[in-house]
């Protein structure tokens, strides 16, 4: 009965095209962001349940955010263009080298000409920036083959990404600064003068990027180009037919997705991880977005958030629940649960439900709007 | 109240007058075109024009090559042999999306939607050529880039009150009954807002009822807009009712052409479509 939208005329256009056209979910999207952005900074300060320690914040809230901001990234690429990528994990790490080079001090040698190209450390938003930068051109390179393949056939191109970039920060030296060990440390977190130095402050800069990423990637999804690639991603013969041009709709698809999935890697580098080698984004991250996106829902930006939600917490649950309930469970089979459960939903959303929990949470609200009454 | 009836009856019998059919000059020409799969030829050395304003109906047997036709015309096959002249100009090799800038839209003989969208979505990206807003605008989604969105979607809602399809607009397309999903292919064909509109087969599978609304929405399109009208189809009344002019083609040669009257009389036709007794 809650859940009623009679009464709410839309008289203009721009209403009636609002990301939350119902009233109940505005209210719900202010009361969620008001809790983001103040409730819980305010738990974590007086330490009150469920944020008495830092564990929380560091290690469910940040990664939460920044995969949720590198599936949002995904989705644009997968669920709204149709063209599957297996190389997420390396634009990634394109965007935390990057952001790393810009912000150690680009320096490169070109003593055969007798000239170098020295660029001063950056600050740490333009380096950020820049490394998404980087990765849509990269990723604008690697969507070329999409132009002639499709389906599996791009999805194995990506895949070659993904091992070029693995191993290319692996063995070439200069994107380390030549560290002997091959990992390397973020540069300190400083926003116009202000250092983000606490778990806390680290959330709310995580929460602000995702917040400002995911209403652009909303945006461009409901505006012009957002139709361009669905219609390519549904039936790109008619869409090429109706004008839309193939080479554009696609390689901007990649350039937005592979922009957003490079900030959220050197959000990823800088923020929750601080020092990293390049293991951090190797093939195992590539799928588990993938996932995150299959199972979230495929063409939703709901279903990024819900997908990361999922596949960071199942882990957590299921190594709490047993122990809760006094059942001895060892470490190593609970990541093969994991890997069991995660399978096994993966199967069952693509045979019931292809587009996932967002899927069901609007069919949830179809059904809430008639509720308690069939008709 | 009522001398504003009145009018608005005579604004519309005035607009009825002045949109008169007139049948202008040749807007787009077919020389001699051939098209071959390999060794199986889809269309041989077929010749015929289309004038501006008028309905031209392509028909045949099946397998005659008029779908054949309908890509060579928008782009997606390339004739081997002959020429396509459009708006005056003679066309090399294009891609369909240079044909769709130029003012030529179709739909299709099997459906063609974007399932994943709504009927809403789906014309509004027959809109895509006419919004011009760059990447950067629309992430804002405001300013400018707002204003040109409600804009197209005002064009839009024109479209979906023109073909009576209000209370599907927000549905997902794949979920409608086959009908609907005609109408709003057509719809999205309208939204281009074309010189030339190809029809494949509009009413295939339709029932009496939905053939007249079908051979309504063409007409008024036609009559109202101005807009030329090439069609495929089989069902003969449609076609000898509502076109000006037809084409036959049988086994990928053209063997007759004219108004409807003459082509039902021509023998070849006859003998095309009832075959001969041997």
């Amino acid at each position: 009965m809650l859940y009623r939208e009679a009464g709410q005329f839309k008289t203009s256009y721009a209403a009636d095209m609002a990301i939350f056209p119902i009233r109940q979910d505005r209210i719900a999207l202010i009361i969620l962001l008001l809790f983001a952005f103040i409730g819980i900074p305010l738990l974590a300060h007086f330490q009150l349940w469920p944020l008495g320690s830092d564990y929380m914040l560091r290690a469910i809230l940040i990664p939460f955010l920044i995969l949720a901001l590198a599936a949002i990234g995904v989705n644009i690429l997968v669920g709204y263009c149709g063209q599957i990528s297996l190389g997420s994990g390396a634009f990634m790490a394109i965007g935390a080298y990057s952001a790393y080079k810009f912000g150690t001090g680009v320096h490169i040698p070109l003593e055969f000409i007798g000239t170098e190209i020295k660029i001063a450390p950056l600050p740490v938003l333009p380096s950020i920036l820049l490394g998404g930068l980087m990765s849509a051109i990269v990723g604008i390179l690697f969507g070329m083959p999409s132009l002639r393949i499709k389906g599996l056939y791009l999805a194995v191109a990506t895949l070659a990404a993904q091992f070029f970039f693995d191993w290319v920060f692996l063995r070439v030296k200069w994107f380390t600064n030549y560290a002997p060990s091959g990992s390397v440390n973020a540069p300190e977190l400083s926003f116009f003068g202000y250092l983000v130095h606490s778990p806390i402050e680290r959330y709310l800069l995580c929460l602000i990027f995702v917040t400002l990423f995911a209403l652009i990637a909303k945006n461009l999804v409901r505006g012009n180009i957002g139709r361009q690639w669905m219609a390519i991603r549904d039936m790109d013969i008619a869409a090429e037919l109706m004008g839309i041009r193939p080479l554009y709709a696609k390689l901007s698809a990649f350039a937005v997705s592979s922009f957003i999935v490079g900030v959220a890697g050197a959000l990823w580098a800088f923020v929750y991880l601080g020092s990293w080698e390049p293991l951090a984004f190797s093939i195992d991250r590539s799928l588990q977005l993938l996932f995150m996106v299959i199972i979230g829902g495929l063409g939703s930006i709901l279903g990024s958030f819900l997908g990361a939600a999922f596949i960071l917490i199942l882990p957590i649950l299921l190594d709490q629940v047993p122990h809760a309930l006094g059942v001895p469970i060892s470490v190593e089979t609970v990541s093969l649960l994991v890997f069991i459960v995660t399978g096994a939903l993966i199967c069952y959303l693509l045979i019931v439900e292809p587009h996932g929990f967002a899927r069901l949470w609007s069919i949830a609200k179809e059904k809430l709007r008639l509720w308690p009454f069939p008709y | 109240m009522k001398a504003d009836v009145q009018e608005r009856s005579g604004a519309a019998g005035a607009g009825h007058a002045v949109a008169d059919r007139v049948i202008g000059d040749v807007l787009l020409s077919v020389e001699n075109v051939s098209l071959a799969f390999g060794g199986v030829k889809a269309i041989s050395d077929v010749s015929f024009d289309i004038r501006k304003g008028e309905i031209r109906a392509i028909i045949g047997p099946n397998g005659a090559g008029k779908t054949s036709m309908l890509n060579v015309i928008n782009g997606f096959y390339h004739p081997n042999q002959g020429a396509i002249t459009f708006k005056g100009r003679k066309r090399s090799i294009m891609r369909p999306y240079i044909a769709a800038s130029q003012g030529i839209s179709r739909t299709f003989q099997n459906l063609a939607l974007f399932k994943g969208m709504s009927t809403l979505d789906n014309i509004m990206a027959g809109r895509a050529l006419k919004m011009r807003r760059g990447l950067l605008w629309q992430a804002l989604h405001w300013g400018p880039a707002l204003s040109e969105e409600i804009k197209h979607r005002e064009a839009v809602e024109k479209i979906i009150d023109f073909l009576e399809i209000q209370h599907i607009r927000k549905a997902p397309v794949g979920k409608l009954p086959y009908g609907l999903q005609k109408r709003v292919e057509l719809g999205r064909a309208l939204a281009m807002e074309p010189d030339l509109l190809l029809l494949d087969e509009p009413m295939a599978g339709m029932n009496l009822e939905e053939k007249k609304d079908m051979s309504r929405y063409i007409l008024t399109v036609n009559d109202q807009l101005g807009t030329t009208v090439a069609l495929i189809e089989h069902d003969m009344g449609v076609v000898m009712d509502i076109s000006d002019r037809v084409v036959v083609l049988e086994y990928g040669r053209k063997i007759a052409d004219g108004t409807p009257d003459e082509v039902q009389r021509d023998q070849r036709v006859i003998d095309a479509y009832l075959g001969i007794s041997h």
